[in-house]
């Protein structure tokens, strides 16, 4: 009698995760976890409250269990409406939006929001459910509305100023467009382009970052982040001093690391954002390389899995979303690392399930939650 | 109108792989980047985290005391509040920081010229204190205000403190702030030290040095007084709070020093100098210990600890008196006629002259076509050795100064120690001048102004002409003279004390050399100076001693009168004649020698030589002159 009570408990819990994804799930669970470990450390002398944290994982969890159970046909017809709200909020942030440290990107309604939050999830939403519109009449101007579709946001954003968050989204809704099926000769031009820029602007540093060298569409303080990361001692106590420091402490935690709540650098407060952007500079000085490569293969698995059942979906609209979907999460994690570690410049992109911070965590849960609605519905939709 | 082929799972497929290579290749670059952060420089962040982390804090040392020969201290130490400001964490305008916390604590404006100079001193490295001597409201307001004053705080620290004020300032010296040079010049040291004996230890954390003893015994004492400096290393923030202490190295505090000075008579002797500039050296023939030093007027070494104010520098600087000038040290004065007992020595040591011989004086000396007169119009009459110290007979001395030539007088002084470095252990000694041929040759540039002239040796028996002393080679030369030749080398400071212990370690009371003398020679002299004082030129001033008195007083000529006569009232002050006295007592077995000069006083029998009689009342008998305030300790 008790031992059936247990098991029906048991098979109540249990029934939670039905339909979910299991080795998505395993991935996400390794990536909390490690999230979790790391902000234990990295919270010390903070007035961020564990408890709080437990709270942003839990909504996180209900946010990507409650959109796995909804199909993704739902998905489809609230895209145009989801994308709809997102660019009226963010004209509404352009009027009315709060102004905090210089930029405008906050709306209150009741609650702060940030619009361009959602913008991140609508931007592919409405993307696929354009091509999959289109699917088999598609035309050259099709490209034209997408892009159309894909700068209105974009440059709202970017005017916000928060360039970060707008080449984030632009990122997303190209994603989109280039599964989609953009012809290659339109494409790689832009990426010989971008990458001969790149290097232009690593050989030209010193003359380009000359104080009185403005750079045409950018900001100042844009400008200064490119060149502090081209030279961070050129700035030591200034902008430069955040990636410097973020570096000493990758660096300095080797192969093995200096052990959990041994960063010195971490717990001595050089590490600027140490919970919410630069965790993974805490993780990294106390779990090492070696704790890296975990970080990184479980983020790799990641990409995979959602690739994989991004490839195994049904239709060309849960195909793309899947798959753009995916590659945020990749490149949320590329660029967080990237700057951190001094590869990229500063731009404020939290490092996926590990970094603190309840909005990132429930965008993420939604994505992460379109993949295993994805993954549940296949067969429905195919039989 | 191009119209592409309906994108089927196939190119969707193909799109995928190439997304995962894109991917696959990005994860490789962060894990080189990650390599080479953590594994190929790893040594090199390790290194930065460390530094980062660890900051060095500099813990002074206790500077070790001035004590007296029976124990009073002179130069101590006191502990109080200060408000300290960090330079490095002044952000903006420093006067409107001032203005701020002068809001909450009295802030005076030479508290806030001596903290810029110290700033622009230091070029803004440091912590420097804007205010000491907090009292405790003060130190309450501050604390409640604390927050809004990044880089301020009150700490406890340790003062140096002269508690008898302006007395025996110039021996003492004082300590002031370390300068860049000085900064400069210690890690000079340092790097010698440690080139000499890698084996040794830093033998100082420059950084925990403060003050540095500028003149004085503060000065040529500092490496025994100023013991080396200890540091704790702590952790820090990145904002500079100390976390923890990770290691500490103690500081060893200096040793004191022991003087040989009685600072009771040093009190005394500047009590009865008055008004009047001058010097005062007295001095312990057997060992050298010198007992007073006395330089008036003189100044108070407080002012300068914590950096003095331009006010009163340019008061010390600008006084015609020269209140700065250490004049037993420096001030080279003509020995007038307390160089004759030693020319009669001369006179007997190089036969020249026998005690009974005699001279018949007319009152004048004619030499060449110059007339070299006596003080006394008419003269002394028939006069011997014993008369001639006794009485003063200028006529005796030229006659032997033309007899003996300036040579001979040369290289007999040499050896008591004039125109010669004396080796006293203070900085900035001057030599003087004991001339002979060799001098004005290697002296002067002109071949014409080379030649010595024998007209140029008359005045130099009567301790006039070239020879310039000072007063410490004059009481050395007569400490010697009191020792039978036996020469010691003068010095202020007689031991080294360990400040826990409280051993003494003597420094050198060690004998320098003697001067081959006859013994009966010095006897007569030494009877001759007696008889000064009991029938002489300082008769009056000593009548009633106890103990026996051998002394001879002296009067320099500031400016040379020609032929006119000297009148004291008419003369400018600064024109008027040095009063000069020498002293030994008790007769039979000198303890103490003096030499001193009062300046343009006149006669040394009027001015001088009651200063040297109530100084000697008081260290041989212990009797305090009624009109001196009584020696009160401090508190």
């Amino acid at each position: 009698m008790e031992k059936s009570a247990i098991s029906k408990a048991k098979k109540l819990f249990f029934s939670i995760f039905n339909g979910l994804d299991p080795q998505l799930g395993y991935i996400l669970l390794g990536l909390a976890t490690v999230g979790f470990i790391t902000f234990l450390s990295a919270s010390q002398n903070t007035p961020v409250r564990f408890g709080d944290e437990l709270r942003n994982l839990a909504l996180s969890f209900l946010v990507m269990w409650t959109i796995s159970r909804i199909p993704p046909k739902w998905l489809e017809m609230a895209a145009i409406w989801i994308y709809g709200i997102g660019i009226a909020l963010l004209v509404a942030v352009a009027i009315f939006g709060l102004i905090k440290k210089g930029a405008r990107r906050w709306l209150n309604i009741g609650l702060i929001i940030q619009p361009s939050e959602i913008m991140k999830i609508a931007m592919p939403l409405m993307l696929a459910w354009y091509f999959q519109r289109r699917e088999g009449i598609l035309k050259t101007w099709d490209y034209g509305v997408a892009a159309i579709i894909l700068l209105i946001p974009v440059v709202l954003i970017a005017r916000q100023p928060d360039l970060g968050t707008a080449l984030l989204v632009f990122a997303a809704g190209m994603y989109v467009i280039i599964l989609a099926g953009m012809p290659w000769k339109w494409i790689l031009p832009f990426i010989g382009l971008g990458a001969f820029g790149i290097i232009l602007i690593v050989i030209f540093g010193n003359t380009i970052c000359a104080p009185d060298i403005t750079w045409p569409f950018v900001h100042n303080y844009q400008k200064h982040r490119v060149c502090t990361l081209l030279d961070p001692s050129s700035d030591p106590l200034g902008k430069g001093f955040h990636t410097i420091q973020s570096m000493i402490a990758i660096g300095s935690g080797g192969f093995f690391g200096k052990g959990w709540f041994q960063g010195t650098q971490s717990h001595l407060e050089f590490i600027p954002e140490k919970h919410t952007d630069f965790v993974f500079a805490v993780f990294s000085e106390e779990f090492g390389l070696l704790g890296n490569l975990v970080l990184l293969a479980l983020f790799f698995a990641l990409v995979k899995r959602g690739l994989a059942i991004s490839a195994g979906a049904p239709n060309l609209f849960t195909r793309l979303l899947g798959a753009a979907v995916t590659l945020i999460f990749f490149t949320y994690a590329f660029v967080n690392i990237g700057m951190v570690s001094g590869l990229l410049p500063v731009v404020g992109v939290p490092l996926p399930f590990i970094s603190y911070g309840g909005t990132a965590l429930v965008t993420l849960g939604f994505g992460a939650g379109i993949l295993m609605s994805i993954h549940r519905h296949r067969r429905l939709v195919q039989s | 109108m191009v119209s592409f082929k309906k994108p089927n799972l196939d190119s969707f497929q193909e799109r995928i792989h190439i997304a995962t290579l894109f991917v696959t290749f990005c994860f490789l670059i962060l894990v080189t980047r990650l390599v080479w952060l953590q594994l190929v420089n790893h040594g090199k962040y390790a290194l930065l985290a460390e530094n980062n982390r660890i900051a060095i804090v500099p813990a002074p040392a206790n500077r070790g005391l001035i004590i007296d020969r029976n124990g009073i201290v002179i130069g101590r130490n006191y502990s109080a509040l200060t408000l300290d400001v960090n330079a490095g964490e002044i952000k903006g305008n420093v006067d409107e920081l001032i203005d701020e916390i002068s809001q909450i604590v009295l802030i005076s404006p030479r508290d806030r010229r001596n903290f810029k100079r110290s700033l622009e001193d230091s070029r803004k490295m440091g912590t420097f204190p804007l205010r000491s001597m907090l009292t405790e409201a003060e130190t309450a307001r501050f604390m409640a205000n604390r927050y809004r004053f990044p880089g301020v705080e009150i700490r406890a620290r340790s003062f140096r403190e002269y508690p008898y004020n302006e007395l025996a300032s110039h021996l003492i010296g004082y300590i002031g702030r370390v300068s860049l040079k000085d900064k400069e010049r210690m890690q000079s040291e340092i790097e010698s030290a440690k080139a000499d004996d890698p084996d040794a230890l830093q033998t100082s954390f420059l950084p925990g040095i403060q003050y540095v003893g500028k003149i004085g015994l503060e000065q040529s004492y500092e490496s025994v007084l100023r013991g080396s400096p200890g540091y704790d290393q702590v952790e820090i923030t990145a904002g500079g709070k100390p976390v923890r202490t990770l290691s500490s190295s103690p500081s060893v505090p200096g040793k004191n020093i022991v003087l040989s000075v009685d600072i009771k008579l040093q009190y005394l002797v500047e009590q009865l100098y008055g008004n009047f500039r001058g010097a005062f050296v007295a001095i312990e023939p057997q060992t050298g210990d010198i007992l007073a030093f006395v330089s008036k007027p003189n100044f108070n070494p407080n002012d300068f600890v914590e950096g003095i104010d331009s006010v009163t520098w340019k008061e010390l600087n600008d006084s015609p008196q020269k209140p700065l000038y250490n004049r037993p040290l420096k001030g080279i004065y003509p020995p007038g006629s307390t160089y004759k007992p030693f020319m009669a020595l001369a006179a007997l040591e190089t036969k020249k002259r026998t005690p009974s011989q005699s001279i018949s004086d007319p009152g004048y000396f004619d030499f060449g076509n110059h007339t070299f007169r006596d003080d006394k119009k008419g003269g002394h009459g028939i006069v011997d050795m014993q008369k001639s110290i006794v009485e003063s007979c200028d006529t005796y001395y030229y006659l032997l100064a033309r007899d003996m030539g300036v040579n001979m007088m040369h290289d007999f002084m040499k050896p008591f120690g004039f125109g010669q470095i004396t080796g006293i252990d203070l900085k900035g000694e001057s030599r003087g001048i004991l001339p002979s041929t060799e001098w004005k040759k290697n002296t002067f540039k002109k071949p014409e102004q080379q030649k010595w002239y024998e007209g140029e040796t008359i005045s130099l028996g009567i301790g006039q002409g070239y020879n310039a002393f000072t007063i410490l080679q004059l009481a050395h030369g007569m400490a010697n003279m009191a020792n039978n030749g036996i020469v010691m080398k003068p010095h202020l400071v007689k031991a080294i004390e360990d400040p826990f212990t409280r051993n003494r370690t003597l420094t050198t009371p060690k004998e320098s050399y003697r001067i081959d003398l006859n013994q009966e020679n010095i006897e007569v002299i030494k009877k001759a100076m007696v008889e000064v004082n009991n029938s002489g030129t300082s008769a009056s001033v000593f009548k009633g001693t106890s103990y026996q008195v051998g002394g001879k007083t002296g009067t320099a000529q500031v400016f040379s009168l020609n032929s006119k006569e000297y009148n004291h009232s008419s003369t400018a002050e600064f024109l008027r004649d040095h009063a000069l006295y020498i002293a030994f007592a008790p007769a039979d077995k000198p303890t103490i020698v003096i030499a001193m000069v009062v300046e343009n006083a006149g006669f040394g029998a009027q001015y001088a030589a009651p200063i040297a009689r109530k100084a000697l009342d008081f260290y041989i008998e212990g009797k305090w002159p009624k009109e001196i305030p009584e020696w009160k300790r401090a508190p």
